[in-house]
């Protein structure tokens, strides 16, 4: 229980410090602290994020930093999308697409950086 | 614009439905580069577009019987202690040096995909897969 309470600690600050859910983080540590099966660990990282988002959503509310248009114009795809992620899921290698995945943000992380 | 940043919120859904992350770290830049917020109202305002996402996601690995709530609780109740934290420290650093960070942030996320794609020989979402 200290575990899985110490995970969600580490998961909030990189969370609200980075404006991501933690999944990143939440997945490997549940599988490797927790015991759970990979699958099991992204659909439970999925469940515990729905809470730390809130959380980090409603603390940067009180200092004034949400677009709620720009949230709405990019999460309400993102739950559709969200959805036909998880059937996939149930059904694909995943090793390719994790590769494409990786070089995606390898892209987007250097064009941030220049 | 707008039809872009629908489109890559739509494709940041996929990623976070496919691997249970990547959401956020596909809105962010999102938010930054192609609607042009800050990169302190584009973390803020990522998290609350995480929000219908996850809970779409959770919703259906629920369905499957992927979803261990009693583990899922307790880290979310962790989280929260550390948000405060977050959120004050990202505050506090100057608007360039929270965007490196970040930028230095992807590329390790994206190292550890990687790894975790060479490493194990089926990746480990498909592990115990019967199919």
């Amino acid at each position: 229980m200290l575990r899985l309470l110490a995970i969600g600690l580490v998961a909030g600050v990189f969370s609200a410090l980075f404006g991501v859910g933690g999944g990143i983080i939440i997945v490997p540590l549940l599988v490797a602290v927790g015991g759970l099966g990979g699958r099991r660990a992204t659909g439970t990282s999925l469940a515990a994020i729905s809470i730390t988002a809130a959380a980090g959503a409603v603390a940067y509310g009180f200092h004034g930093d949400l677009k709620v248009g720009s949230a709405a114009l990019i999460g309400l795809p993102a739950a559709l999308g969200a959805v036909a992620g998880v059937t996939l899921q149930q059904r694909l290698q995943t090793r390719t697409l994790t590769i494409g995945f990786s070089l995606l943000l390898t892209a987007v992380g250097i064009r941030l950086l220049i | 614009m707008e039809i872009l940043a629908a489109l890559l919120g739509l494709l940041g859904g996929l990623l976070a439905g496919l691997f249970g992350v990547g959401g956020g770290i596909l809105f962010v830049p999102t938010l930054v580069l192609v609607l042009g917020l800050s990169q302190v109202h584009a973390e803020a305002t990522s998290l609350l577009a995480i929000l219908p996402a996850v809970i779409a996601g959770a919703w259906r690995q629920q369905r499957y019987g992927n979803v261990d709530w009693r583990a899922a609780v307790l880290v979310g109740l962790g989280s929260i202690a550390g948000v405060e934290g977050g959120v004050e420290l990202a505050k506090a650093l100057p608007e360039g040096v929270l965007r490196r960070l970040f930028a230095a942030f992807m590329l390790v996320v994206a190292a550890s995909l990687a790894w975790r794609a060479f490493r194990t020989k089926p990746s480990y979402s498909s592990r115990g897969d019967s199919a």
